[in-house]
């Protein structure tokens, strides 16, 4: 073994098992959900609906959102001003305090972190990606932002202006990219699918 | 009315607390700009121990030069932070030379 100079909790658990392959946390859940289903608390179909709610929200939505700005100026300075009261206009049911949505413009980009742990924006757009969770990018997309893009194959020029929020505490935040140069020639559907995840968290920035 | 406003400089203090604080040792002793108030919520540092009942806190987006944040060389000057700060972790920059 190699010598250790540090305490092991400074290492990244991210899932620790047992010996028969059984993930800690996993034993926690799967003993209080037998005990409050014994107890006529909790049935498992509450459970698997609570579970489909946790997994039915998405980037479609996130992408309705964004082609509508694009596409409706009065809803994109109402997004702009109330992001919650805007994303819930589309049917789109917000659980977070407050939606900040955030525009990159040809001399602005927009990256959105967690540093403290993962917030995002879920009832919007479902669970974050793993990395984004990671504790590598909580402390680098603060740190070296810029070279984070880099390694997503966004290399920023150095005259464009950076701006990394750390969603740290009560706001949720979205990334409004900038439209397509062909905006125009696109109906709404094609636009949403234009739109990737990545877009919305910043790591990525051309829609095309 | 809240004690700071858009465009205000301000200090973030360094309470040394324990427990659930959501405000990360990086942008401690930090100055920036008020950019947004955002209104008021249950302080985190509450509700991790069961304080459910208030008092509410007013909290700010704040924003920092990053040049400010990190040694690095060659960190574009315009790039910038924001972060969310609880108003108790807050002072104004001319007042704080001695605030922790």
């Amino acid at each position: 073994m190699m010598p250790h100079d540090h305490d092991h909790g400074e290492h990244e658990a991210l899932i620790i098992e047992d010996e028969a392959g059984n993930i800690e946390a996993k034993i926690v859940v799967d003993a209080l959900q037998q005990v409050l289903a014994q107890k006529g608390l909790l049935t498992a179909h509450e459970v698997t609906a609570a579970i489909a709610k946790l997994e039915s929200p998405g980037l479609h939505l996130g992408a309705q959102i964004i082609a509508k700005a694009w596409t409706d100026l009065d809803y994109k300075a109402r997004l702009m001003s109330d992001g919650r009261a805007a994303v819930q206009e589309l049917d789109i049911p917000v659980t977070e305090a407050r939606i900040i949505v955030v525009e990159n413009t040809p001399r602005v980009h927009n990256l959105i972190t967690c540093t403290l742990c993962s917030c995002y924006p879920r009832s919007i757009l479902g669970q974050p990606p793993s990395w984004y969770i990671s504790k590598a990018y909580r402390a680098r997309s603060v740190r070296e932002p810029r070279a984070v893009l880099k390694e997503f194959g966004l290399d920023l020029s150095l005259d464009m202006k950076l701006v990394v929020h750390d969603s740290n505490a009560d706001m949720r935040y979205l990334v409004l990219p900038e439209p397509p140069s062909d905006l125009a020639n696109h109906t709404r559907l094609e636009l949403e699918a234009m739109i990737s995840r990545d877009h919305l968290i910043g790591v990525a920035r051309d829609v095309t | 009315m809240t004690r700071f406003a858009a465009g205000d400089r301000v200090r973030v203090l360094a309470l040394h607390k324990d427990g659930h604080v959501r405000i990360p040792y990086y942008i401690r002793h930090r100055t920036g700009q008020v950019t947004q108030y955002c209104g008021t919520y249950l302080n985190p540092e509450d509700l991790a121990v069961g304080h459910t009942s208030g008092p509410a806190v007013d909290l700010y987006r704040v924003a920092f030069a990053q040049t400010q944040l990190w040694p690095d060389d060659g960190i574009p000057s315009q790039d910038t932070l924001v972060i969310e700060i609880y108003d108790h972790w807050l002072a104004p920059e001319k007042d704080s030379d001695d605030a922790p």
